[in-house]
């Protein structure tokens, strides 16, 4: 069978599921149980890594697995019961506005005194925090916008030419040094941190992986179309000011031109294409399908609840001056920095 | 937009909250009579004086409130 003999390394499992996943992509055992993924707790590391694998076959694939596998019938069965786990818990968990308009109008508001991970990162971040933020944030921004280019070929009109601006924007308009994952990549150097795509996955927590995985199921499917509206205008509206947080954490801490530089591009450019996603994506997709509203609000809040997770788990770790991070950071030259900070 | 007729009268956009949408490239020619130059396919232009970037938006327009909590991501 021809496999890819480049791209990231199978990640270590964390329990049955992600374990019988990654030894189906080697050819070496069969898909878990169905009555294994139904019980999994929806949020937990097996399914969430397990989920993670089957998306990234659609991405960059891994060493030693064949790309064919991206559309085996097993795998997608696999897939498609895992989704349905994690779907179903995002459905009944998250709290969902009335009205798309009152979801993006909370998000609308800056808080005067806000508590989440990029104030925290800005008044009292440490260098090797950043560098944690930085390996578990990788998995989605060395493949940004990709998993919100899925959508492209489900919209039309407004929606679809608007959606095509801002993701070209995110591509770099056309030039490969300012594609928005290179940018990162850049300011992962500057942080001492392995840039190779897919490096930090085994250090990632669960709650990480499901903010990615989210972004691949509503890209994945047609049917969600509203729901990745809603996400990706959830993530373009609160950037702008957290990406001026963050870049003023960078500074502060002396990072490097390129870590202040990926979180200065984003203050303006998000701050352009809020106004487009708002204005063009959301109201031309509703002018066409209104019927999507309740999606697209769910998109929204969605995000915020996992993105919320995230942050608490981030939270929880570094006030008890804990890493956040599954594997220590491997970069030698922090390797003193480390020891004294991860457990 | 790359595919825009260049004829085309350009398009400026206009809200009572908010930035002042312009299609790019644009320069700017600021009181102090320094232009600085934005290549994006839109540009948001500041309108409430707030902005730190000026005369670019960085959507400190918005308003403010005693909550806490970061909202999603930083960044996408």
């Amino acid at each position: 069978m021809e496999y890819d003999r480049e791209g990231p390394q199978l990640p270590t499992a964390r329990g049955p599921i992600s374990a019988a996943v990654g030894a189906y992509l080697l050819g070496a055992g069969p898909l878990p149980a169905a009555e294994t993924v139904a019980e999994a707790p929806p949020y937990g590391d097996d399914l969430q890594l397990a989920l993670y694998q089957c998306y990234e076959l659609h991405y960059r694939g891994f060493a030693g697995v064949s790309p064919a596998l991206e559309w085996d019938p097993g795998v997608l069965g696999t897939r498609a019961a895992l989704e349905d786990r994690f779907l179903s818990a995002l459905r009944a968990d998250t709290p969902v506005h009335d009205s798309v308009a009152e979801a993006v109008g909370a998000l609308l508001i800056e808080p005067v005194d806000g508590k989440g991970v990029s104030h925290f990162l800005r008044d009292e971040g440490e260098l090797w925090q950043l560098r944690e933020y930085a390996a578990q944030r990788s998995l989605y921004h060395l493949k940004e916008a990709d998993p919100h280019a899925w959508v492209l070929p489900r919209l039309w009109g407004r929606a679809k030419a608007a959606m095509a601006a801002v993701e070209f924007d995110e591509y770099g308009g056309g030039r490969a040094e300012r594609v928005h994952a290179r940018l990162f990549a850049d300011l992962m150097t500057d942080l001492g941190l392995d840039t190779a795509y897919g490096r930090h996955l085994d250090a990632a927590s669960a709650e990480c992986l499901a903010t990615v995985n989210m972004m691949s199921l509503f890209g994945l499917h047609r049917s969600l179309r509203g729901a990745l509206v809603g996400h990706f205008a959830a993530v373009e509206i609160t950037s702008s000011p957290g990406s001026r947080r963050l870049a003023e954490a960078m500074r502060r801490t002396g990072a490097g031109p390129a870590a202040e530089h990926f979180y200065d591009e984003h203050v303006e450019a998000d701050a352009v294409h809020e106004q487009i996603v708002r204005h063009e994506v959301i109201d031309g997709l509703l002018e066409q399908e209104p019927w999507l509203a309740a999606d697209v609000a769910f998109g929204i809040d969605a995000t915020g609840f996992l993105e919320d997770r995230f942050g608490a788990r981030l939270l929880a770790d570094w006030r008890c001056g804990r890493s956040s991070l599954r594997t220590p950071l491997p970069d030698p030259r922090h390797a003193a920095r480390e020891a004294s900070h991860t457990s | 937009m790359p595919n825009s007729p260049s004829d085309a009268p350009r398009r400026v956009k206009v809200q009572r909250r908010g930035p002042l949408l312009v299609e790019g490239p644009v320069e700017v020619e600021l009181e102090d009579g320094t232009t600085v130059s934005s290549d994006r396919f839109r540009v948001a232009l500041c309108t409430c004086r707030r902005s730190r970037r000026y005369p670019w938006c960085d959507t400190s327009h918005r308003p403010r409130s005693s909550g806490s909590g970061d909202g999603p991501a930083a960044k996408g």
